[in-house]
């Protein structure tokens, strides 16, 4: 799908008065974020186009989780600036916050409540009355194939199956901009290979920008955008070829071992 | 890439997605609470430990004098029934908060934090929700006080509807900003010597302020310094169809000091807790 048939195709959604604009999905803009005297992020630069997968490549404390929770207004904003879709998270929050779904890296699922109940929670928290709410959670369900859980308890459910009603959980709300943080930690290469599918199916067929936060390089394909993020500095951005030839290597696990000077993070290098 | 894209632009949110976002932050609760059911037994229970064993006892060694709202002499069960009311809501806001924490710790408030709508606002819905769940318990606790004479006027239990639901408020906007100023669920059990119990003990719930003038002056002028004492006091008043004006304005007032005050404990930009990466972040 292009983002022109993307634009179409929203103008078809129940949610969307579509504008045509030139913005990005999301616009990161010397982003600086420090803990007392720690700085945990260091002048970050980057944009998400929409219809595009991004990945986050970082090591653990790289601070890709505090720019998600930046991005999601978790946290206050201590210098720079981000939009969604050219809303500024900090002035204009909820315009910014209903175009984006999120999933963070914890579970944040209420286990004691049933598949269906976890999603009408979401979409009542968004606003969504409760009769379309139903349609779309059956709906998001059987796309995920855990239509025949709906009423079970999400604590019966795998890890890889949780992570699955997580996404579709974020997507109730027909976001524009999807922000995945490290989503396939814990889970088996068969769980990772099926998440990874689907996040990717969302940007070609919906249109969706992705933001995905990892720290495994055999997410990350030749067609990606890069972000490289190390020690809260913003190493590299771009198209994953140009990182890689700018960093004069040959794959993008060396790649980030040049730019960053450490070992090599987990997982082969993408083919 | 083309940067062409979609943007679903909308401003402002209209009043039926508040509607709908309490609705769904109420029903949560609820549901919540009807899988938690030994939480709804013990929530009884202590209250009516009180009333059967303690207030049994006590009978005999604390007259109570005529005062108002009561306009003849009364059992000691009598008077400490709108206390004991008090006490599960005071509890319960606390339950309340601890839920927060945990729910902060396990992930689950990031949901509701990344929610579109004013963040004040999902805070205040939550605060409803855990009132919802408080009044759910009095009235339960009401309908056992029956059973033992302790029968207010009929109309009293409707009269008492708003008076609990303001407490129930205040209590709840408490523990929602002590929860907010929590770093771990293990701090908890701090809260409850230095919070519940405290509160609890000095007030009017078990003894009425001109007994404990007699004894102490200065834990009277503590007492009524106490915000829970006025909750005991709005209460006691509404159960008998009568208003106790200056209960109502503290109580009113401390509502909204404390809710603020959880407001902006939760609120990123101005909060009260300094967060830490990775852990405690609300």
């Amino acid at each position: 799908m292009t983002a022109t048939d993307a634009h179409i195709a929203s103008q078809s959604s129940p949610d969307a008065s579509p504008v045509a604009t030139a913005q990005p999905a999301l616009s990161i803009g010397n982003v600086s974020h420090s803990y007392g005297p720690r700085r945990a992020l260091i002048d970050v630069n980057f944009t998400v186009q929409p219809a595009s997968f991004t990945a986050l490549l970082g090591l653990n404390g790289a601070g890709k989780s505090t720019l998600f929770s930046l991005v999601t207004r978790l946290f206050g904003i201590q210098n720079g600036q981000i939009k969604i879709f050219g809303h500024d998270i900090s002035r204009r929050p909820g315009e910014a916050l209903r175009l984006m779904g999120v999933v963070f890296q914890p579970r944040t699922l209420d286990l004691d409540l049933s598949l269906t109940q976890n999603l009408l929670y979401h979409a009542a928290l968004h606003g969504i009355s409760r009769r379309e709410a139903r349609l779309r959670s059956a709906e998001v369900l059987t796309r995920i194939g855990l239509a025949d859980r709906a009423g079970s308890k999400v604590r019966d459910l795998s890890g890889g199956q949780m992570r699955r009603l997580e996404i579709a959980r974020a997507l109730l709300h027909r976001p524009r901009l999807l922000l995945l943080d490290e989503a396939t930690v814990g889970l088996d290469v068969k769980a990772r290979a099926d998440i990874l599918d689907h996040v990717r199916q969302l940007v070609t067929e919906q249109g969706i920008g992705v933001l995905w936060a990892t720290h495994l390089f055999d997410e990350i394909m030749p067609g990606d955008d890069l972000v490289v993020l190390h020690q809260g500095r913003m190493l590299a951005h771009g198209p994953m070829s140009r990182v890689i030839a700018d960093a004069g290597a040959q794959d993008v696990n060396t790649a980030f071992m040049r730019l960053t000077g450490t070992a090599t993070l987990t997982g082969k290098p993408p083919t | 890439m083309s940067s062409t894209t979609v943007t679903p632009e909308r401003s402002g949110f209209p009043v039926s997605e508040y509607i709908v976002c309490l609705n769904g932050i109420v029903w949560r609760e609820a549901l919540r609470f009807l899988h938690q059911r030994e939480r709804f037994v013990s929530a009884l229970v202590r209250p009516l430990v009180w009333l059967f064993i303690f207030a049994a006892g006590f009978r005999q060694v604390l007259g109570i004098s005529i005062i108002p709202p009561y306009e003849t002499y009364i059992l000691y069960e009598v008077y400490i029934a709108p206390g004991l009311m008090a006490m599960i809501q005071l509890f319960n806001g606390m339950q309340s908060s601890l839920s927060m924490v945990y729910d902060r710790e396990m992930g689950n408030m990031r949901t509701l934090l990344v929610s579109p709508l004013p963040r004040g606002y999902l805070l205040f819905c939550k605060l409803l929700a855990g009132t919802a769940v408080s009044l759910l318990q009095v009235y339960a606790f009401l309908l056992i006080a029956w059973f033992w004479d302790i029968t207010p006027p009929t109309i009293g239990y409707l009269t008492v509807l708003p008076a609990l639901v303001l407490s129930g408020l205040m209590l709840g906007a408490l523990g929602m900003l002590i929860s907010a100023s929590i770093k771990q669920l293990e701090n908890f059990a701090g809260v409850m010597n230095f919070v519940i119990f405290p509160m609890f003990f000095a007030s009017s719930a078990l003894y009425p302020l001109w007994r404990v003038q007699e004894g102490s002056p200065m834990l009277s002028y503590v007492c009524q310094c106490n915000p829970f004492t006025h909750a005991v006091e709005l209460i006691r008043f509404a159960l008998y169809g009568k208003m106790n004006w200056v209960s109502l304005a503290v109580v009113g007032g401390c509502t909204v000091v404390f809710m603020i005050g959880a407001i902006l404990a939760y609120d990123p930009s101005r909060g009260l807790v300094r967060r830490g990466p990775g852990g405690g972040e609300a």
